[in-house]
């Protein structure tokens, strides 16, 4: 058969099987015994040509409501922010997607150069000393960034705020049983960990304490609190953070955070239905060793050259195989690259005018949702997502608010006990004050 | 800061510069410090960079020259399976429709994302010979370790806590011994025998009450097909064990012999190697479970369900081991996977693997004179070569991949499989053509004869990349893993 992607052709072939000294192609998998040998072709679709199938996909895309066409106050841990257009410019540059993990780094300075800046920036943004080259997602750091605290301090529990992401958190239990580790979940009182709770919970076999910030309900935790309560015990200061507030907000290194953990996902990185995103992991140069996945360090050929290389590798599972800190092995890169170039082009300036910007339009919109009569929970400092209690279903006023090209925000009924009809509303920069009016006008009247 | 040396983005930076274009804040603007606490708005600034929109792209469009992808050349990496990455898969993934879709809008806003993942399900099915698949794990490392939970969940299901060792042969991918850990179980280390197959004697002699599974790959990392494959699953089934596939190699036996047939019991694929991923530089990958009917009720959660035409994320699995990753998966990279198969259909997939085994045997018997082969029978899609008799001439295989870039390719995997002493791996896949082929094996040969006449010009390879060999010993004694601007002048 012809086929794009296969150059060889019928002489080719022939050549080739009369080299190795066979007749045909089947021969070459006479080692398959008879009894597993598939006969015949897969039960699958017909290939399409190219423009069908592109026409066929289109179509199914636009089945989605997508957040191009729709003005979306929907975050809960994935966020629609600014991008600018040069990010997937970069991470066009096939020189990039299409290379691997750099093992020959004379032929791949590129991708590590980019990689160790990368690292510097998540080390900037957190206030941490050390960050690897990103994991797959936030949820999944902050379950290596349990085990790592396990391991390190020899204890086997750990406790993690209500008020981090629930589905990290579920993540986080089916990691823990892996690994033994029993996970003890501190509740939250008024939107943010119930610090009371936690000095009851917090003990000597306490391995990590997790809390998250800004955090899920969008408040900011008193991580000076946690901390003392996490140290006083020499259990692991744990902090899953957004990077993209950290441009407003004082890092968790300032508050001595031991791990820092999260998902790069607001720099640069579309939503695409849940991932790929990008987890990264930053920690005290103490832990340096103890990093899952990839490092990239700086070092100089013979002349002097300065260049990178993967470093630290005796941590990773190519190495220490069942003594492995961790098994990763493929990450986010093309997105921690997407991370970067988003990173840069925001600047030492923009993250910060990013930053405030949410801030002050989440505050606004909350501010213009009292006014329409919609009632507040939990009324605290927040970053760019706050909480909202409705006197319908969360599902029947999003289903109106379709109507009004508007996606509503997330129904926290579904993973709460107790904030039935309560809907956590995001709110970045690129909502309008015209959208963010219309939204609370739309619920002040779904009020009546 | 040598003259030669690229820029970091950083010690490009100039104060006042900016490469951003943000919407003018439209709402009242209140003092910070009444929004936030005492303490909690940011002091220092963070020490990114301050430059211009061009200096951005000139900046990453430098560091892309000094970096090889399949696009820029021959990539023979073996067991990364590096093809050619369609054009289409990334148009496709970048729909609006597809890209800019949140995890958590209301299921009847997202149908046609839920169609492509189930379709997609449906695909993987067939061509594994499984009955079911979930898309969440994100990665081959992360199936790896969704499966064996599931199959720890199984064993647990049944009474039957003391299987706590997992059995990988000498020759596997770190990642198994090491998911093997973070599952939760012991690693055994099952012999391959001369043959460079699974030493059944071994196996039977490891292989008890207390194995929870098998894991294997197969064609093995040696590109041999493990032929006794049958009596393999039996003995571990026979002691009560589960058989796991690792899938890393899948693109050697489509439709020509599917795990499922073969007597696996979970598998695990690898999208961004067989199904075009692309490899990104390192990730993001997809790394998709198959399961066989007993193990189903163990799927991490959310199941996707279709039911009267309508799809539906079950949520309700009691025997579920939980969630393993936040959402559904890596959609994008499973659009592109998607992508590619409907662009190759059952004739396509099936040519994939032909030409990929014939290139692999034809590579091999070409260079076979030249270099040591272990185990001389057809491979599969990949083979290894032993640099022994290089090594005997003080040149390493280390030297003779570092040779190989002086020409504009990309070595092969070196020093892996463990079990094959100078190991050379080499996958050509099956997007290149004979000419590309050919021009590697000339240079291969050359550098052997190089080896015997003139091992100084491949012992002090490469000579022509835009930096010679890197002291990694230096990067690991005294590590430097951010920029600081002091390091950098000291």
């Amino acid at each position: 058969m012809k086929h794009r992607y296969l150059p060889m052709t019928e002489t080719d072939k022939k050549e080739m099987l009369a080299t190795i000294g066979v007749q045909t192609v089947d021969e070459l998998f006479a080692d398959i015994p008879e009894k597993v040998r598939f006969q015949g072709l897969y039960n699958i679709k017909e290939a399409k040509a190219e423009p069908a199938l592109k026409k066929e996909l289109s179509a199914m895309a636009a089945k989605n409501i997508n957040a191009k066409q729709y003005a979306s106050f929907l975050g809960a841990g994935v966020y629609d922010h600014y991008t600018p257009s040069i990010v997937d410019h970069v991470i066009s540059r096939s020189e990039f997607y299409t290379a691997y993990t750099p093992y020959q780094p004379e032929i791949s300075q590129g991708e590590l150069q980019a990689i160790f800046e990368f690292q510097t920036m998540i080390c900037e943004l957190t206030g941490m000393d050390v960050a690897n080259s990103s994991m797959y997602d936030g949820g999944t750091a902050l379950a290596e960034a349990a085990m790592l605290s396990a391991g390190q301090t020899k204890r086997k529990k750990v406790l993690v705020s209500e008020t981090v992401h629930p589905e990290s958190r579920d993540v986080l239990a089916t990691y823990a049983k892996g690994q033994n580790i029993e996970v003890v979940v501190i509740p939250h009182k008024n939107g943010v960990t119930d610090i009371d709770q936690l000095n009851e919970l917090v003990d000597n076999d306490t391995a990590a304490v997790i809390v998250q910030y800004p955090n899920f309900f969008g408040a900011i935790e008193s991580l000076s609190e946690v901390e003392k309560a996490a140290h006083d015990a020499k259990a692991m200061f744990v902090v899953s953070s957004n990077p993209l507030a950290l441009g407003a907000l004082t890092p968790p290194g300032k508050f001595g955070a031991d791990i820092v953990i999260g998902d790069a996902q607001p720099f640069g990185i579309p939503a695409q239905f849940g991932g790929p995103h990008c987890g990264y992991f930053a920690v005290t140069k103490k832990l340096m060793r103890k990093v899952p996945g990839r490092l990239v360090g700086q070092t100089h050929d013979d002349q002097g050259q300065r260049g990178f290389v993967l470093t630290l590798q005796a941590r990773e599972q190519h190495i220490r195989r069942d003594k492995a800190t961790s098994n990763i092995c493929s990450n986010q890169a093309l997105n921690a690259l997407a991370a970067s170039v988003a990173m840069t082009a925001l600047g030492k300036k923009g993250v910060r005018e990013i930053a405030t910007q949410n801030l002050q339009k989440a505050f606004f919109a909350r501010e213009t949702l009292k006014q329409n009569g919609v009632e507040v929970l939990f009324d605290g400092p927040i970053f760019n997502e706050f909480v909202i209690r409705l006197n319908k279903p969360v599902r029947e006023v999003n289903q109106k608010l379709l109507e009004k090209g508007i996606i509503g925000g997330y129904d926290l009924g579904l993973t709460y006990d107790g904030l039935e009809n309560c809907m956590l509303v995001a709110v970045t920069e690129l909502r309008t004050k015209e959208e963010i009016e219309l939204f609370a006008k739309e619920l002040g009247d779904s009020h009546e | 800061m040598n003259k030669k040396d690229q820029e970091l983005i950083f010690e490009l930076s100039q104060p006042g510069r900016i490469g951003y274009s943000l919407p003018e804040l439209d709402v009242p603007e209140a003092d910070l410090s009444v929004l936030l606490p005492a303490g909690y708005l940011r002091e220092e600034e963070p020490e990114l960079p301050e430059v211009s929109e061009l200096d951005i792209m000139r900046h990453y469009t430098a560091l892309s020259n000094r970096n090889h992808g399949v696009d820029s050349g021959f990539y023979p990496l073996g067991s990364c399976t590096m093809k050619y990455n369609p054009k289409i898969n990334e148009d496709v993934a970048r729909f609006e429709g597809f890209a800019h879709v949140h995890p958590l809008q209301q299921e009847e806003t997202v149908q046609g994302a839920m169609e492509l993942l189930y379709d997609l399900q449906e695909h993987l099915k067939e061509i594994t010979g499984m009955d079911e698949v979930t898309l969440q794990p994100a990665a081959g490392a992360q199936g790896e370790w969704t499966g064996l939970m599931m199959i720890r969940a199984y064993h647990e299901e049944n009474g039957d806590f003391n299987r706590t060792k997992v059995i990988v042969p000498d020759s596997a991918h770190g990642t198994n011994p090491a998911s093997a850990t973070v599952a939760g179980f012991e690693t055994v280390t099952v012999k391959s025998g001369e043959d460079g197959l699974v030493d059944l004697e071994d196996l039977r002699r490891v292989a008890d009450e207390t194995t929870a599974a098998l894991m294997l790959t197969n064609p093995n990392t040696l590109g041999l097909f493990e032929e006794n494959i049958l009596e393999i699953a039996e003995i571990i089934h026979g002691v009560g064990g589960k058989v796991y596939y690792d899938g890393a190699n899948l693109n050697a036996v489509m439709s020509k012999a599917r795990p499922g047939d073969m007597g696996f019991d979970v598998v695990h694929l690898n999208l961004h190697k067989t199904f075009t991923g692309p490899h990104g530089g390192g990730g993001p990958g997809s790394g998709p479970v198959g399961v066989k009917k007993d193990l189903i009720p163990y799927l991490p959660k959310p199941v996707l369900v279709k039911e009267e035409g309508v799809y539906r994320f079950d949520y309700n699995r009691p025997q579920s081991i939980g969630r393993v990753k936040p959402f559904y998966g890596n959609f994008g990279i499973n659009v592109r996977a998607y992508t590619y198969i409907r662009s190759m259909g059952p004739d396509g997939l099936k040519a994939v693997t032909e030409y990929a085994v014939l290139n692999a045997n034809y590579m091999m018997r070409r260079l076979a004179p030249y270099f040591d082969l272990p185990f001389n029978r057809h491979c599969k899609h990949e083979f290894v070569l032993s640099g022994k008799r290089q090594k005997k001439l003080g040149v390493r295989t280390l030297d003779i991949a570092k040779r190989l870039l002086d020409f504009g390719f990309h070595p092969p995997t070196i020093y892996f499989p463990l079990n094959v002493e100078e190991c050379i791996m080499i996958e050509p896949t099956e997007t290149e053509s004979k000419e590309t082929l050919d021009a590697f094996i000339d240079v291969m040969i050359q550098i052997a004869k190089e080896a015997e006449a003139n091992p100084e010009i491949v012992q002090e390879a490469p000579h022509t990349t835009v930096i010679g060999r890197l002291d990694e010993t230096a990067a690991a004694r005294k590590p430097v893993l951010r920029y600081e601007r002091e390091l950098q002048n000291a």
